[in-house]
């Protein structure tokens, strides 16, 4: 096979259409309406660092104060004082790390399968796929949490990683990604080269929608680290806290300062605003791009 | 690039030949390993699906049929754990409040993200990366943190909302504590962590509509509001369903916030249970009273509910695909 007829085989990825939008002057009260959706969002984040750094008692005075004080330190300190913050910050990062590289792993393989392979029952399967993403998991923590006991995981980070490393929403979202990206004569040329479908995955597949993958695997990370009901109900001691855990035992010593949680929660949210900066427009694209249009 | 794949053939074992047969489209034998590859790409989401999804929701079911305490003992009670339920006061305001709380949180968010996308969808729009990474801002945001920042705002004594009330010369309001304000505190909380999310969804679909369609309009002297009313919403109708179906799902969900706004040690978010929802009402009955099969009974009510949504769904799409 000659290497100039696979990269006209390739699809481009389709370009965005640029044609998107209306046309003629935009107004001054366009940029005014969305300056305000825009300092919405931000507002509650400025504020959360207002408290956390304005100093002791701060969040009771009268008037609030509105602009950040010098007092974060102490409060930092104080919240990894009050619970092993620091513990639960590792706990965090390894469950959202592990589920991150699972789910982008996982849901491009079996995206990968359901979008290029044949196979009986494929079309059955993957309607199964989709029904599940209508039944949210919530209605049945009740045997969940009895076989998370059964298996001896109780109070233990597996819980939380096992469970999570697939999900189908990132199946059907991969299986659209790789469907629209990757044309069939290119793996056909492939095939014909012999080489197997593990094998077009790795050095054809898996390539290209890296990308894909890597947003996918933010948006598991996120919603890992973000996670609430699951991990407050498997996990018992405060070795085994989330950071989510964590802002709600902090919660439980309002007494101390009423800035702790505050602290705890800016704490929290930190590393995702950092992620944020750097990869948020690629975030943005992905969910747009993954948007069903239509 | 990757253009150079070309592996030396796999010798094929004469035994697994036999079973190989070909392809007509492309030709190709495919040997057993390759004909069960697929199934083991896909199977690892049905293992844990298996595991983690589908045997915990049909065990619902069954755990509902019990009088269940899990340290205790199980004895089968039939149908008892639903006649309950329908009779339990409790029940009814959980699932009131989590009605009130899904109405006023849906219909504020789609207006804004319907608004905001038809903004946002403007060919000329400067610091249009600006505004679409900060309304994605409140999504990276945890719950907890939202809660815990958003309890303060509306705090009744040192909250910042309430002293503005105050400044504008209304009177403190005590939101936390009153059947409307938590309502509306909770609500705001949801609205604000997805309606940047819905918009950018609600910004995809309008980009999809080709540029002429506003051209025309414009030369027609369509002014902002004619195209909104008769380009943008009758081309987002799809889309608009979608949200509105995950946001009654994800409302029936929400849990994190009425936790965290309940006292401590408690699950009922205030005295008269004035903000509990449904998920919360069953994680006080699973996890808070140990009562295993009442708690289950709740999650089965829930999957009704859900499947009802799911044929509403079904029944709209198809008649909109049937319209067009």
């Amino acid at each position: 096979m000659t290497q100039q007829t696979v990269p006209a085989a390739v699809t481009p990825p389709p370009t965005r259409r640029r044609s998107g939008g209306r046309v003629g002057r935009v107004r001054w009260w366009t940029y005014a309406f969305l300056l305000l959706a825009a300092l919405a969002c931000i507002f509650p984040l400025y504020w959360m660092f207002v408290v956390s750094s304005a100093g002791a008692g701060s969040a009771s005075k009268l008037p609030p104060v509105l602009v950040p004080g010098t007092d974060l330190p102490r409060l930092v300190e104080l919240v990894f004082t009050t619970v092993p913050f620091v513990q639960s910050l590792v706990n965090s990062a390894v469950v959202a790390t592990t589920i991150a590289v699972g789910q982008a792993l996982t849901c491009a393989l079996a995206g990968f399968a359901f979008a290029k392979l044949h196979f009986r029952g494929r079309n059955a399967l993957f309607i199964i796929v989709v029904l599940t993403m209508t039944v949210p998991s919530q209605l049945s923590v009740i045997p969940q949490y009895m076989i998370i006991s059964e298996l001896g995981w109780v109070d233990t980070l597996q819980a939380l990683i096992v469970p999570g490393l697939a999900s189908a929403f990132g199946i059907f979202w991969m299986r659209q990604h790789i469907s629209s990206t990757i044309s069939d004569e290119l793996l056909q040329a492939a095939r014909i080269d012999g080489a197997s479908s593990w094998q077009i995955f790795w050095r054809i597949v898996f390539p290209i929608i890296r990308p894909a993958a890597f947003v996918l695997g933010l948006l598991g990370f996120v919603t890992s680290w973000n996670d609430f009901l699951w991990p407050f109900i498997v996990l018992k001691s405060p070795e085994m806290y989330t950071v989510q855990i964590a802002i709600k035992a902090l919660q439980n010593n309002l007494f101390v300062d009423l800035g702790l949680a505050m602290a705890g929660s800016f704490l929290a949210t930190l590393p995702l605003l950092v992620v944020f900066v750097f990869v948020g427009r690629r975030m943005v694209a992905g969910i747009m791009d993954g948007a069903f249009k239509g | 690039m990757t253009t150079t794949v070309s592996p030396p053939r796999v010798p094929s074992d004469p035994a697994v030949r036999k079973t190989q047969r070909p392809k007509k489209a492309v030709g190709i034998r495919y040997g057993l390993m390759e004909r069960l590859a697929p199934y083991g790409y896909v199977a690892p989401f049905f293992a844990l699906f298996l595991v983690f999804g589908l045997f915990p929701l049909l065990f619902t079911f069954v755990v509902a049929l019990f009088d269940w305490n899990p340290v205790g003992s199980q004895t089968f009670i039939g149908l008892d754990n639903f006649t309950r339920l329908f009779d339990d006061p409790r029940f009814w305001n959980a699932a009131g409040n989590t009605l009130s709380i899904w109405l006023i949180s849906t219909i504020p968010q789609l207006f804004i993200a319907l608004l905001l996308a038809h903004l946002l969808n403007h060919a000329r729009l400067k610091w249009a990366n600006f505004f679409r990474m900060s309304m994605l801002l409140p999504y990276i945001t945890s719950v907890a943190a939202t809660t815990i920042v958003f309890a303060q705002i509306f705090d009744r004594d040192y909250g910042l909302l309430n002293h503005l009330l105050e400044l504008l010369g209304a009177d403190r309001f005590d939101f936390r504590n009153s059947v409307l304000g938590s309502h509306v505190l909770i609500a705001t909380m949801v609205v604000w962590r997805w309606f940047g999310y819905t918009t950018l969804l609600y910004l995809a679909s309008l980009q999809a509509i080709p540029r002429d369609v506003y051209e025309a309009a414009a030369v027609d002297g369509a002014s902002g509001w004619k195209q909104f009313v008769h380009i943008t919403i009758p081309s987002l109708r799809p889309v608009i369903i979608f949200t509105i179906v995950t946001s009654t799902i994800g409302g029936l969900q929400i849990f994190t916030e009425p936790l965290l706004l309940s006292p401590q040690g408690q699950f009922s978010c205030g005295a008269v249970r004035q903000c509990q929802t449904l998920t919360l009402f069953l994680y006080e009955q699973g996890f808070g009273q140990f009562a295993f099969g009442y708690g289950s009974a709740v999650g089965v009510v829930l999957f009704g509910m859900i499947v009802v949504i799911a044929l509403i769904n079904f029944l709209l799409s198809t008649r909109i695909k049937g319209a067009q």
